[in-house]
């Protein structure tokens, strides 16, 4: 338990001087989730032995052997980034016995730079939901209360890092499922600027949206994953041709004079007044050292989930018509004709809020109704990017919340698909802008973490990082752990 | 906006998803209020305003055309759920 509550940087210090081998940390980190697993839920698949097996080859390497960044570290990946050999099911049904026969990059990355795989991490059906309660397959609780969600779509693999089972997870955030739920769970979820990660190899959602990021226990971690994936991937085009600067030495623990705007529309109407609070004491604590924070206003934050649920659901209802039963996943028995098999492998292998959105984005792009919804949503996309573009002008980051409320409770809102997608007010106009944003524990509310999201300008992951840090070490909430 | 069943019928047809008549009903509930909702975006006046497709300024992203090795025929077929001599087995197409 306690090796697993350690910073990367200061396991791989004892690795290196030999007092630790790689199998201590794989076997602390598989005691961990039996012991934890069965009331958390976090894992749609352990693999113990490709873990214990990697640990054994890592750990009999030669002493003057180059070794990786993250040598050693046991990590938990999503489900929806292909491992070869390893099953990938996004949480479908549809996908349920998908083996793919490649990795994704950011995981070919992960283990190059000698990470172990411990295994696959729950979420929302194809990544679509807030609370991971859409997962074909399971429940995951939130550690810290497990009568509670740990957010969506990344619930898995921030209820993982939170229970102490794995040093690190990837997540992938389309609309906040990196920072949400890493904000529920009180741990540190980082979506980079679209096309700072490849997304080679991570099925697809809405490809104009999608990027993989690391959840992890503290900044610094976060700094040293990003460091690890991030960067220009020939197979994804997507992938931006941008330098990747140094992260960790980013972390001067100094924000002296740094300009942080505070957007009104973001403490406005349904904020919990608690969660609000802990924000305020957050902006405090910047100013006290020694940053300048500014109310600002970003007029069209209002319009950022309609905006996202069109274009989000139009390029889902496209993206997954490749879900045809033809090459891979579920097939129906004994279609007639080819598109019955279409028709009913489709039926039976998608859950309901993956079929709800499929409709909504058919729906908006379809004849006649194109221009009125898909094509007006596109243009206040540019309207919400250009609130970003105004306020970079005069300031380094944007400070709010991550979520208007903590965690709540399971079955709370699965009945209601607006209500649900109104939580994610505060992430998604973000996601839309393609900004980078953090989410870092800020406290408790009723002894629920609450996250404080800072957003940066698009590739400044650095600053991002920096300011994170820097309040993370003036502050007790990331040592805060919940009881399980 | 008022979603009846007959359009989520319609819009089943194109998604190529079939439904059952509970599933339309809650569908169409469901659909028209997030609709309604979506109408909000009609408050903005966006005449004139540039659509946002894709928020980086990457257009088409080109590489030399020059062959490589892909994969061997074996792996591709791995997951599939019929086969047949090298290709992946459906239904007749045209009777």
């Amino acid at each position: 338990m306690s090796l697993l509550r350690m910073r990367l940087p200061e396991l791989r210090d004892r690795l290196a001087r030999g007092e630790l081998r790689v199998a201590d940390l794989v076997d602390a980190s598989l005691r961990r989730i039996r012991e934890t697993e069965e009331k958390i839920g976090a894992f749609l698949l352990v693999d113990e032995e490709g873990a214990r097996r990697e640990a054994e080859r890592l750990d009999s390497l030669p002493a003057d052997a180059p070794r990786g960044p993250l040598f050693g570290m046991p990590a938990g990946i999503k489900d929806n980034m292909v491992t070869e050999g390893l099953v990938t099911t996004c949480a479908s049904r549809f996908l349920a016995n998908y083996r793919p026969i490649y990795d994704a990059t950011a995981v070919r990355k992960l283990k190059e730079a000698q990470t172990v795989t411990v295994g696959k991490l729950n979420m929302d059906e194809f990544a679509m939901g807030s609370s991971t309660e859409n997962s074909a397959f399971k429940l995951t609780r939130n550690p810290w209360d497990t009568e509670r969600v740990p957010g969506g779509s990344s619930g898995g693999s921030a209820a993982a890092v939170a229970a102490g089972q794995v040093l690190f997870a990837l997540g992938s955030d389309t609309g906040g499922s990196i920072r949400q739920p890493a904000a529920y769970c009180g741990v540190v979820g980082l979506k980079p600027t679209y096309g700072r990660v490849s997304r080679y190899g991570l099925v697809a959602f809405a490809s104009s949206l999608d990027q993989i990021g690391p959840i992890t226990r503290n900044v610094e971690d976060a700094a040293c994953v990003l460091q690890a994936i991030a960067g220009h991937d020939p197979l994804d085009s997507t992938s931006a041709a941008v330098d990747v600067p140094d992260y960790p030495s980013a972390l001067t623990g100094d924000v002296r004079g740094l300009r942080i705007a505070v957007p009104r529309e973001y403490l406005g109407e349904g904020i919990d007044p608690q969660v609000k609070a802990r924000v305020l004491e957050a902006l405090k604590k910047f100013e006290s050292l020694g940053a300048t924070v500014e109310e600002v206003s970003m007029p069209h934050t209002d319009y950022a989930v309609a905006t996202y649920y069109i274009l989000a659901s139009s390029e889902a209802s496209s993206n997954l018509a490749r879900f045809d039963g033809v090459r891979y996943g579920v097939r129906a028995e004994d279609a007639g004709s080819l598109a019955e098999l279409y028709l009913r492998s489709r039926s039976e292998g998608f859950g309901p809020e993956v079929k709800r959105r499929i409709m909504l984005g058919t729906y908006a792009l379809s004849s006649g109704y194109y221009d009125a919804y898909y094509k007006k949503a596109q243009k206040v996309r540019t309207l919400i990017k250009r609130d970003f573009d105004r306020v970079f002008e005069s300031f380094d980051v944007i400070a709010g919340p991550t979520a208007p409320t903590t965690a709540f409770r399971i079955g709370e809102k699965v009945g209601d698909p607006l209500t649900m997608y109104l939580n994610d007010i505060c992430t998604i106009p973000v996601s839309l802008a393609g900004a980078p944003a953090i989410s870092v524990p800020c406290g408790l509310a009723d002894g629920l973490p609450v996250g404080l999201q800072i957003i940066g300008k698009p590739f400044d992951e650095a600053t991002v990082l920096r300011a994170a840090h820097a309040y993370e070490q003036a502050t007790e909430h990331h040592r805060l752990q919940p009881a399980l | 906006m008022d979603i009846t069943v007959r359009d989520v019928e319609h819009v089943a047809q194109l998604a190529r998803l079939e439904l059952s008549d509970r599933e339309k009903e809650l569908f169409a509930g469901q659909l028209g209020a997030i609709l309604r909702y979506i109408e909000k975006l009609n408050e903005l006046d966006t005449d004139g305003v540039e659509p946002t497709s894709h928020v980086l300024p990457i257009s088409n992203v080109m590489r030399d055309d020059e062959p490589r090795p892909s994969w061997p025929l074996d792996k591709v077929l791995e997951n599939a759920p019929d086969k047949e001599d090298g290709q992946f087995r459906v239904p007749a197409v045209l009777e």
